[in-house]
Parts: C-alpha cells; structure tokens; sequence
C-alpha cells in the first residue's frame, strides 16, 4: 500500500515537434488535445502527419473531455534514470473520444490501479512550465 | 524441399562469442567485436583473406581493421533480420562468406539507471518513466486479465531458463542457481507484473556468425547449419507509442501477436510447424514474453501459453526445451545486436553439438527468435542440420 503522486521536477521533459507543439501547447493551458480525421473521423494519437487508417493527411485538432479507462497498468518500483520517485505507476488509457495514451496514474493507492478504473486527467507542474498530462481515479460516471 | 528453397545454397558455417560478463574492463565494443569476429574465423577454420563481406554495426570498421576491403557490407543494425539478409544476399551472389558481427562494452556506466538502450527518449512516453521492462508489463498485463494468466507460470519461466543458464560455464551467471518459481517470487518487484528475476541482466559481451554458401561451409571444420526459413514482424517504432495488446494493422495479427505472420511465413518456407521444432531459442527479455512467443508462432492455442509453459515441454527435457544457454537473464544481455542474435548462435550451437552447459538430444530443427520494445517487434528464424 504506497501512495502514487505525480514525479518531482528533474524528470525527461517532453521535446515537442512540429506535430505535437499544439499538445503540449493544450497541456500548459489545461486542454487535453487530440487529432481527429477529417476524412474518416478515427480519432488519433500520438500526435503525427497522417491518418493511420484511411491515409488522409487532413487532420483536425480536438478537445478531449480527460475522461477514460485503464486499459492496462504496471507498478514501477524501478527509477529509470535519476529523478523518478517511485513507486509511479504507467498506465495506458482508453480516453473516451476513441484512442489510447502512454501516462501515469496518481492520487491513488498502488493497490487501487486495475484494468477497467476510471480515470480522468490531471494537469500536474513538473518543472520549465511544463504540464504532464496524469490521470487520476474518478467516481464511475453513467454510462456513455 | 525443392532446389528452389530460397535459403537452399547458404549455410551459418560457425558461430562464437566472445567472453560475456556484467563488465568487460579494458575492452570497448570494438575490441570485443574483433574477439568475436577472428574467434569465429578461426572456429570455422577460413583464411581472413576469403571474407567478402561484413555486416553489423561495426562491419567497415571490421573490413579495415582486418586489411580485407573492398568488401560488401549491407550495414544492417539488425539481428535474427540481419542474418535474413545476408543468407538472402548470400543467396543472390551479392557475397560468398560474410562476417556478421557485433558487440557493445562500455556504454552503460551511469549504474544509478537502467541500461541506456532501454530507456526511450520520446516525448510521449519518457515524462511517464517507460522502459522496457514496463513495456513488457503492459503487454503482460493485457494477458493476465484476458486470459487469467498468473505470475507463478511466468515465474517458472524464468526458473527454467535461469536453470539453464545455472549449468552452463559460458553464463555470466553460471553456478547461479537452481531457482524455484517461488525464488523468482521473491526477488525484488521491477515493474508489476514483473521482479527482478523476471527480467534480462545486463552485460557486455559480443558475438560472430559466418554465413556463406553451401558449397563452402561443406568444406570448413564445422558442421553446416541451414536456414529453412525465417520472418520478420515490426509494427512500429521502438519507445514511442503505448505498447498496446490490441492495436492492429492490415493484418488479423493484433500488436499482443507480432511475431505471428513472421512465424508463419518461416513455417510455410521450412514445410514444417511447431511440432516439427526440436528447440526453442526464443529470445527472453521478461518471463511472459516466452508465454506470448509460444502462443504467437502456434505451439498453443491464444490465451493458453501459461498452462503451456508449465506442462513440462519447456524444460530441456520437454518437447520443446527453451533458451538453452540461460539467455538474456543469465547467460549475457549486452546491447546492441549481440542480445538479437544470440538466440541464433546458441541455435547453431545445438544443432552442431557444440552448447556448453545444456545440449540437446541431437535436435534437427532449432527456433531462434529476436524482438524487443512490449511486443513492437519479433522476428524468427528456423535453422536445420539437413540442407533443404
């Protein structure tokens, strides 16, 4: 039974690209952004050039709403590289409006964390100006 | 088979290692790429002079530290791939007897983090902590609650595998051992579903292959060993995306199965399936990835690997005995391409009748498997003591 929490400054930060810079952009504002296909309207992350389904390269930037699923989960009790506090616990999320993000779960128990909790995002500091994207456990909504 | 098989004329005529430890002090992964690489000249018994061609990461430095230039080279950074393209480069003319070769010391001394070449730099999943060891887990995860998959049968993989390496005197790990599921169990947590003793040790260490053509591995001192077919599956870029169970592609193979059209593609070459395998050298990072690697290439049904595993067929007295020389979480786990093509030295090494420690029975088909990155890519390649 350990607490999560989000990381301490003195982790990677993110280097955005030409093609992320308007994710990251959201983060610092407190907006979850996403790509969504104008031509067959999958919904898209990472952030990137093209649609990998259909090929189209007309992409248009959206606002997530930050809620979703734990679609799968580990507990690292393994700093990667100086700076990591653990235990910190990657997750990936099945956000609701229809794609899957690498991130971590916090403010919760590490015995709290499993397939199916649902989550929202939760803009965490973590040095430079830089906002982390982290989800955090919310009461289950109604469906849909 | 036909005397059409692609890989009919080409044989791995030797293969070697250099020595293998945590640390090689005084050697950088140059000088050990040259150990590897004049150890394997000298194992097959060919004058430096016929090499026509060098592959790895270091093969134009090979070509003029050796003085043999103009030589091919394809500079390929991969592994079970890399031996692919040369047998198939080999295979066309493009080179007689080529020299494939790699090793990496002295890269990984910041022992306050994990190896360097496990950690991702991308923006999307550095800021969260990944490396390869939760990339895994992720993939892991995914199985366990689709498949009630339990942390005591990926434990007695490693056990099995750590015993191989226990018994044999070439592992950094040798004498280390004999290890129980429970062992493993206790071993500190890495990342969940994972403990340490789960997980690849890591080391330095290099590694050598000769691939030529048939007619002249007949001639050299070691038995030839022939490539009856191979594949290779990537899904996308290495510690970028979230390493997810159920993406897909154009394929009825999800990203949890990479490894399953390589498979196929290898089987229906060899005209042989998994019950036509002697042994399994499939490449070992974590415990589970064995799991998935049986299920993915078809020696089990989805979902039932874990009970697979731990039906006796794994152990080297099994059907289908697995990475025999303790890989990458006893035997040696340098970087680089050495930790991709061990599984195809060691697989050489059985079918000739040269493996240190456990040797199989005399085995005719031999599985050797590279792969990496939660399941991103897996490549596989059937070797077999009878020319096809």
């Amino acid at each position: 039974m350990t607490r999560l929490d989000p990381q301490p400054p003195g982790i990677p930060l993110p280097r955005p690209s030409m093609w992320s810079q308007p994710f990251w952009d959201g983060c610092a504002v407190g907006e979850l952004r996403y790509q969504r296909c104008r031509a067959c309207g999958h919904a898209l992350f990472n952030p990137g050039p093209i649609c990998r389904h259909c090929r189209s390269r007309d992409l248009d930037w959206q606002l997530s709403q930050g809620k979703g699923t734990v679609y799968s989960w580990t507990v690292s009790w393994q700093p990667p590289s100086r700076g990591f506090a653990v235990p910190y616990a990657p997750v990936i999320v099945n956000v609701d409006e229809g794609y899957q993000m690498l991130s971590n779960v916090i403010d919760c128990d590490t015995a709290d964390v499993v397939v199916g909790l649902d989550v929202e995002v939760d803009f965490r500091p973590v040095g430079e100006g830089v906002n982390l994207p982290y989800f955090r456990p919310r009461p289950p909504g109604p469906a849909g | 088979m036909t005397a059409s098989h692609p890989y009919r004329d080409v044989a791995i005529a030797a293969v070697a290692n250099s020595r293998q430890a945590r640390r090689l002090e005084g050697s950088d992964s140059l000088s050990i790429t040259l150990d590897a690489a004049l150890s394997v000249l000298d194992t097959a018994g060919i004058d430096v002079a016929d090499i026509d061609g060098v592959a790895g990461r270091h093969g134009t430095s090979l070509a003029y530290l050796l003085g043999i230039g103009p030589v091919w080279d394809p500079r390929l950074s991969g592994g079970v791939d890399a031996v692919l393209m040369v047998a198939a480069a080999v295979a066309a003319g493009a080179a007689t007897a080529v020299l494939l070769a790699d090793g990496e010391a002295g890269i990984y001394t910041d022992r306050e983090a994990v190896a360097p070449w496990t950690r991702p730099g991308n923006e999307f999943v550095a800021p969260f902590g990944m490396f390869t060891a939760a990339e895994f887990a992720l993939i892991a995860r995914r199985h366990m609650e689709r498949h009630g998959t339990t942390v005591d049968q990926m434990a007695h993989v490693a056990a099995t595998i750590r015993n191989n390496g226990s018994v044999n005197p070439e592992a950094i790990y040798y004498g280390r051992g004999p290890f129980t599921p429970a062992d493993i169990r206790s071993s500190r947590p890495i990342a969940e579903p994972f403990n340490l003793l789960d997980c690849a040790t890591t080391s330095e260490g290099a590694t050598a292959l000769l691939i030529t053509t048939a007619d002249r591995a007949a001639d050299l001192r070691c038995p030839p060993v022939y490539i009856l077919g191979g594949g290779i599956d990537h899904f996308g870029p290495s510690y970028q995306h979230p390493p997810s169970w159920d993406l897909t592609g154009n394929t009825d193979v999800p990203n949890g199965y990479v490894g399953r059209r390589a498979a196929r593609q290898a089987f229906a070459t060899a005209g042989i399936g998994p019950e036509g395998v002697d042994g399994c050298e499939f490449y070992d990072p974590f415990s589970f990835e064995l799991i998935r690697q049986f299920e993915a290439f078809g020696f089990c049904a989805d979902g039932e690997g874990g009970e697979y595993v731990t039906s006796g067929v794994i152990e080297p007295s099994g059907r289908h005995p697995v990475t025999t020389d303790g890989g990458t979480m006893s035997f040696s786990h340098p970087g680089g391409l050495t930790q991709m093509l061990q599984r195809v030295v060691r697989g050489v090494e059985q079918i000739q009748g040269r493996a240190s420690g456990v040797q199989l029975s005399d085995p005719e088909v031999v599985m050797c498997t590279c792969g990496g990155s939660g399941a991103l890519f897996n490549d596989v390649v059937l070797l077999g003591k009878t020319r096809p």
